[in-house]
């Protein structure tokens, strides 16, 4: 098996005194889809900006592309596309102009006209940036970081803004990155985009890993069934990992006393649930 | 691609991005152009310093044009560029940051190569300027201008936060050297602190050094002081520039 693409080991970074990533391990196997997602201020940009070289680390241990970021230099960037947080083009350019720039700074580029294409700009080819919509921006974000024919490529909250229809298109594009072989990490705070999206995920909470692997483990490691019903008009909530027991004693009882359990459901949690569960603020 | 090839696709690329831009265009190119044009037909033949005014207001326009340039427009220029996150985007990419920084004044030499040789051409077919030229002076004094103010607009990114200020803070630095150093009218008619801070100005050694090529027809040995003055402030803009220029925006 190949080393991984990125592998990440007791990662820690702090803004002054404030220490913002407290030690955080995952890796990202070569060809996969890989989410770290996390509420607002949960270190996902600081994680990511560390791996793209922007940021220096304060500890820990950081290969992507077996190269140490903070210290790799063109050639590392020649091999790894990045979509920032927020879209920055110069407004002047054409789709078309501002493509073939960034072509230009990389050794082995895709074509300009084929990037056009993947990301769905075909008809705004000769506009001006400026007068792109938000989601056209953000797909001319992605053409930049694809034209390099990068192994690697991160996104950082890709469809923060977005609309559904605008989503889903972006969706495609990602899963296509996919079929062409490259490595992503992408940030997100919507659990339905890495469900959809990743093939493993890591959930961030303030600074930390609370949850790492695809999305069928995460629903059985954090499998806890949910009882609902009824008793005189009050809703009990029951938690178990061991529901066919749970049931069993509940019905039995509730047959041997002569009560109807009113409104019992029985229900797996979402990966939504799990999500808001780990990432819920203590209070 | 070589280093070369880089400088060169970057240095169209700023090409491109100048001449787009109305603000450049228009005020950054055009405007020192414009007010040797006017100026000149107010100071005609009157003498200032001993010097024929046409004359004397060429050589002030040439020091206002390339202040504008490679002072202000570049400065300006690179700090709407910081604060939208261009730059941070650019440094994401295999381009080192040398060549980009290196393509940016490239591209300002030959906005002011384009400018100097209008303003000359008007100076001697419109305005009727006097000169006894010393060719080499002359374009030795456009170039290390052009490099010292160039290296004082990347020191003077650090010092401006936001984009939308970043217009006024320059021109509040800017303006008020050009008219103290001299570039409108003669030094020696301001009052005494305002003659003392000339004295230390990089724009006041400039003047002298391109009138002397201009106007007397003193060949670079003659403007030794300035040469030395504007190889000072170019080596402390270049210093303050290596240690503080930022690629990533001030306001988050």
């Amino acid at each position: 098996m190949p080393a991984p693409a990125i592998e990440v080991t007791g990662l820690r970074k702090s803004y002054g005194q404030r220490e913002v990533l407290h030690g955080i391990d995952f890796a990202v196997e070569r060809g996969e889809v890989f989410a770290l997602l996390g509420p607002n201020g949960a270190g996902k940009t600081t994680t990511v900006e560390i791996l793209e070289g922007y940021r220096s680390r304060d500890g820990g241990a950081v290969s992507v592309l077996a190269e140490d970021p903070a210290r790799a230099g063109s050639g590392f960037r020649a091999r790894i596309g990045v979509v920032l947080q927020s879209s920055a083009v110069y407004p002047s350019l054409t789709v078309s102009e501002m493509i073939a720039l960034f072509a230009g700074y990389y050794p082995g580029p895709r074509e300009p006209s084929d990037v056009v294409e993947l990301v769905g700009l075909e008809e705004q080819r000769d506009a001006r940036v400026r007068t792109l919509s938000g989601g056209q921006l953000r797909r001319l974000d992605l053409g930049l970081a694809l034209v390099g024919d990068p192994e690697l490529v991160f996104l950082d909250e890709p469809t923060t803004g977005f609309d559904p229809g605008a989503r889903r298109r972006a969706w495609d594009t990602i899963r296509g990155l996919r079929e062409l072989g490259k490595t992503v990490l992408l940030t997100t705070h919507y659990m339905e985009e890495a469900h959809r999206l990743a093939d493993r995920l890591a959930i961030l909470r303030d600074g930390r890993v609370v949850a790492t692997g695809s999305p069928a483990e995460l629903l059985a490691t954090n499998g806890a069934v949910e009882i609902r019903y009824r008793r005189a008009g009050e809703l009990v909530v029951l938690r178990t990992d061991d529901a066919t027991r749970t049931l069993h004693e509940l019905t039995g009882q509730a047959l041997a006393d002569g009560l109807e359990l009113e409104g019992l459901e029985v229900r797996r949690p979402t990966l939504e649930d799990i999500y808001l569960e780990l990432t819920r603020e203590e209070p | 691609m070589s280093r070369l090839g880089l400088l060169q696709h970057e240095l169209r690329n700023q090409q491109r991005l100048f001449w787009r831009s109305r603000e450049s265009a228009v005020f950054t190119f055009l405007l020192p152009i414009a007010l040797l044009v006017l100026l000149g037909a107010v100071y005609g033949d009157r003498e200032i310093d001993g010097v024929q005014g046409s004359a004397y207001l060429l050589a002030g326009m040439l020091g206002y044009g390339i202040v504008a340039t490679a002072f202000a427009g570049l400065a300006i220029n690179l700090v709407i560029r910081r604060e939208s996150g261009v730059l941070k985007r650019v440094r994401g990419t295999p381009l080192p940051g040398a060549v980009y920084l290196g393509a940016v004044i490239a591209s300002t030499l030959v906005v002011i190569a384009l400018q100097t040789g209008l303003q000359l051409l008007i100076g001697v077919f419109v305005i009727d300027a006097d000169l006894s030229a010393s060719a080499g002076a002359l374009v030795v004094a456009l170039l290390l201008g052009t490099v010292c103010f160039a290296a004082l607009g990347l020191a003077m990114t650090a010092a401006v936060r936001s984009g939308e200020g970043s217009s006024a803070v320059v021109t509040a630095v800017y303006l008020p050297m050009v008219f103290i150093s001299g570039s409108f009218f003669a030094v020696e008619r301001l009052p005494g602190f305002l003659e003392a801070i000339a004295e230390v100005l990089p724009l006041t050694y400039l003047l002298e050094f391109v009138r002397s090529s201009l106007i007397d027809g003193e060949g670079a040995g003659a403007s030794l002081t300035a040469i030395a003055v504007l190889l000072l402030w170019g080596a402390v803009g270049l210093v303050i520039a290596l240690r503080t220029f930022r690629w990533e925006p001030r306001t988050a």
